[in-house]
């Protein structure tokens, strides 16, 4: 059986800031959405069902809290899905969403992702002590330096490509009037100057914390038919894998090389490094650039530090990697997947205004999640697939 | 569509309090060897794993993420997660086996209710602007909704303990529910009111559980078992939040989703109703006549395990396909404050 083409009819996010005390849950929800249904062209009777996403509940203190947006989200009368899959969720959720397409269930679907980390504190939240595990007292910054160190010491890395990604990504978010931090004066050296945080992470390579949401609209061939340059879907794929087993890679996590793997044959992609033309990675402490474009393939084990050294990640380089100015720029946990996903696909929808990368006819939308162990990706096309 | 069926179906013991994790690791692994035992399978023979738990009953942010130990998904697996009851786990598999990319697909979902209060966490679930503040609790808000339908005359104390009374004890032959047994109705109403007009004997039990089913597609599930439910309708939808702008006594989302699934000539019907008064609500909602056997497993108010709850009856209405004992069946799980969401699944025999 073969599955139904499925596309991007239109996507919408809110400015993400730090604390939108201006609106409330479902005021930030909808910010996202109604761009995304007029970007879409579609009503709310166009739409079948709603798919929502977003990080742990402890984020914002509320249990299940898609069922009290209901109504405000329009899924009241329709079939309401919330996934949750770690900070992977924004990415999952627009794949839920597309398959409910690609399997002929509906016609229009809503995808929704969001986080309002100001209504409570995420370094708490995933603080609670658990019995039998170790402590994540020092957040995701703490948790993660111990993985960078050891991709430095493998790739024989020299010390300053974290700096030189923040920079690139940091600029890029200053071309993106969405994104939440807005610095288009960063220098190489303003972020070695900046404070070490987690060693090597500095302060200025390090995510912010931002409300904010993103939605899309997907939909079949028939509904595709209906608008100007929709982002066809060419593949998705999902992978998950423990946090510790013995012999586990946290560097170059099997399960992140399995899914890209997955996601370049269903894709008919056999050189991804020639054939991608944007790539939005989930990238929330710098080096992760490197360290994902070597498990994306994108680059043989060691060597994506050199694609960042070369200037090939910036807009105009081989590979535009993060244009929108990625998760260094804007971070709210539960959306950045998604904003990934949707950042892809404007590109081939020839949607992304200044950020633009020109003649991008195939993206890569990526997102990872829990110990680097959950992985959703998908590749966007202008073209409709065979 | 594809032809999908429940092929398997385990479940841990319905039990006041476990001595494991909120993670459910404890609950799950013996029921996973279940299943595979009886089936015949591996890990490595899933193509689609999904599973449905809160991080709020476990009282931790990412209670799946230990929960996959249970599964050792070396190497990685296709997995997913809905922060739900794990039907709706069930209903993202039975879409990701439609689309083509996976022929099997094991769901499962668990809760350890005893970690906390239960009523209190359960509040958090409203509006948390303008009444989670005012912390009306689970069991407080189906009373409402149990008042609603006794002042409008759908309802009243007798007929619900009288659902309590055979929910009790059909659960007798249930060897896996938490509560058996049940005094007469007369004994029930002479009893004291918890949250009037509730009675204990009203509401589920707090319960810790777990359980899990296996979906195979077409010639797949032909070969795993001698009878597939195959599942001819699976549909949900969900009603508004605000609980004084929509009609408590009405489920306008369980009669859409019977709508769209088509229930007509169920022989058995599992209904999730943690509370006496959403039977009768939800048989009146279905039309369900009085040929139709409701919920012979006892139900939730002989066992509740949350967030694994809605799959069981799933479970438990497929078995009467398995064995025979009835061609087509209806299983109903609701997710949500005085049933605020609701999904229906038909499967039968052929």
């Amino acid at each position: 059986m073969s599955k139904n083409r499925a596309a991007v009819l239109g996507t919408g996010q809110t400015h993400h800031r730090a604390k939108r005390t201006d609106v409330s849950m479902a005021g930030l929800l909808r910010e996202a959405i109604d761009r995304a249904m007029i970007d879409a062209q579609v009503g709310w009777d166009d739409i079948d069902a709603v798919v929502v996403g977003k990080a742990p509940d402890f984020f914002e203190g509320v249990m299940m809290p898609e069922l009290f947006l209901a109504d405000a989200i329009g899924a009241v009368g329709k079939p309401l899905l919330r996934v949750h899959t770690a900070g992977s969720v924004g990415g999952s959720t627009a794949i839920v969403a597309a398959s409910l397409v690609q399997a002929g269930v509906h016609q229009r679907v809503l995808a929704v992702a969001w986080e309002k980390q100001s209504e409570s504190n995420a370094m708490w939240a995933l603080s609670i002590p658990i019995p039998f595990n170790m402590p994540v007292n020092a957040g995701a910054g703490g948790y993660f330096a111990p993985h960078v160190r050891s991709y430095i010491r493998r790739s024989g890395a020299p010390n300053h490509i974290g700096a030189l990604v923040a920079v690139k990504d940091r600029r890029n978010g200053a071309k993106n009037p969405y994104a939440h931090l807005q610095q288009a004066d960063i220098t190489f050296e303003s972020v070695q100057n900046s404070m070490m945080l987690w060693d090597p992470i500095r302060y200025d390579e390090t995510c912010p914390s931002s409300d904010g949401a993103c939605a899309v609209v997907i939909g079949n061939e028939q509904a595709a038919a209906a608008v100007a340059n929709p982002a066809w879907i060419h593949a998705t794929a999902m992978r998950s894998e423990p946090t510790t087993y013995a012999g586990r890679d946290q560097v170059s996590p099997q399960a992140s090389r399995e899914a890209a793997a997955a996601l370049w044959k269903q894709a008919g992609i056999t050189n991804p490094l020639e054939q991608i033309d944007a790539a939005e990675i989930y990238v929330p402490f710098s080096w992760f650039e490197p360290m994902w474009l070597e498990t994306l393939g994108f680059v043989p084990e060691g060597e994506g530090w050199k694609l960042t050294e070369a200037g090939e990640t910036a807009i105009g380089g081989k590979l535009p990697v993060n244009a929108s100015g990625g998760v260094l720029s804007s971070n709210p946990i539960g959306a950045s997947g998604m904003l990934r996903f949707a950042e892809a696909a404007m590109q081939v929808m020839g949607r992304a205004g200044d950020h633009q990368v020109d003649g991008a006819r195939t993206a890569l939308g990526h997102a990872y999640g829990g110990g680097s162990q959950f992985f959703s990706m998908w590749v966007v096309g202008a073209e409709k697939p065979e | 569509m594809r032809d999908v069926a429940v092929v398997g179906f385990a479940q841990a013991p319905q039990v006041r309090r476990t001595d494991g994790t909120t993670n459910g690791v404890e609950m799950l692994v013996p029921i996973f060897h279940e299943v595979f035992d009886k089936l015949g399978m591996t890990k490595s023979d899933i193509g689609f794993w999904c599973s449905g738990s809160s991080d709020y009953l476990a009282g931790r942010a990412f209670s799946f993420i230990s929960a996959i130990d249970a599964i050792g998904p070396v190497p990685p697996i296709v997995e997913s997660h809905v922060e739900a009851d794990a039907a709706w786990a069930l209903y993202e598999a039975w879409v990701k086996i439609q689309t083509g990319e996976a022929d099997t697909a094991l769901v499962y979902g668990f809760g350890k209710s005893s970690a906390g209060n239960l009523r209190r966490t359960m509040a958090l679930q409203l509006d948390p602007y303008v009444l989670a503040p005012l912390w009306p609790d689970s069991v407080g808000v189906a009373g409402l909704q149990a008042r609603l339908g006794i002042d409008a005359g759908l309802w009243d104390e007798r007929a619900m303990a009288e659902v309590a009374v055979r929910s009790r004890r059909d659960a007798e032959t249930n060897r896996f529910a938490q509560l058996a047994g049940s005094k007469d109705v007369d004994e029930l109403l002479a009893s004291p009111y918890l949250a009037a007009p509730l009675r204990m004997h009203d509401c589920a039990p707090i319960t810790d559980g777990a359980a899990v089913i296996v979906l195979a597609a077409g010639d797949r599930a032909r070969e795993l078992v001698e009878r597939p439910a195959w599942i001819t309708g699976i549909a949900h939808r969900v009603d508004s939040a605000h609980l004084g702008a929509r009609d408590l006594t009405r489920s306008p989302s369980t009669a859409g989703a019977a709508q769209a699934v088509g229930i007509d000539g169920v022989e058995v019907a599992e209904l999730q109703t943690p509370f006496t008064h959403q039977e009768l609500l939800l048989r009146r909602e279905l039309g369900l006549g009085a040929d139709v056997r409701i919920t012979p497993s006892g139900g939730a108010l002989a066992g509740n395990p949350m967030f694994a709850a809605g799959l069981v009856r799933i479970g438990e209405a497929a078995a009467h396909i398995a064995d025979g004992s009835a061609g087509r069946v209806l299983a109903h799980a609701t997710s949500g404050p005085a049933l605020q969401q609701n999904l229906v699944c038909v499967m039968e025999g052929r």
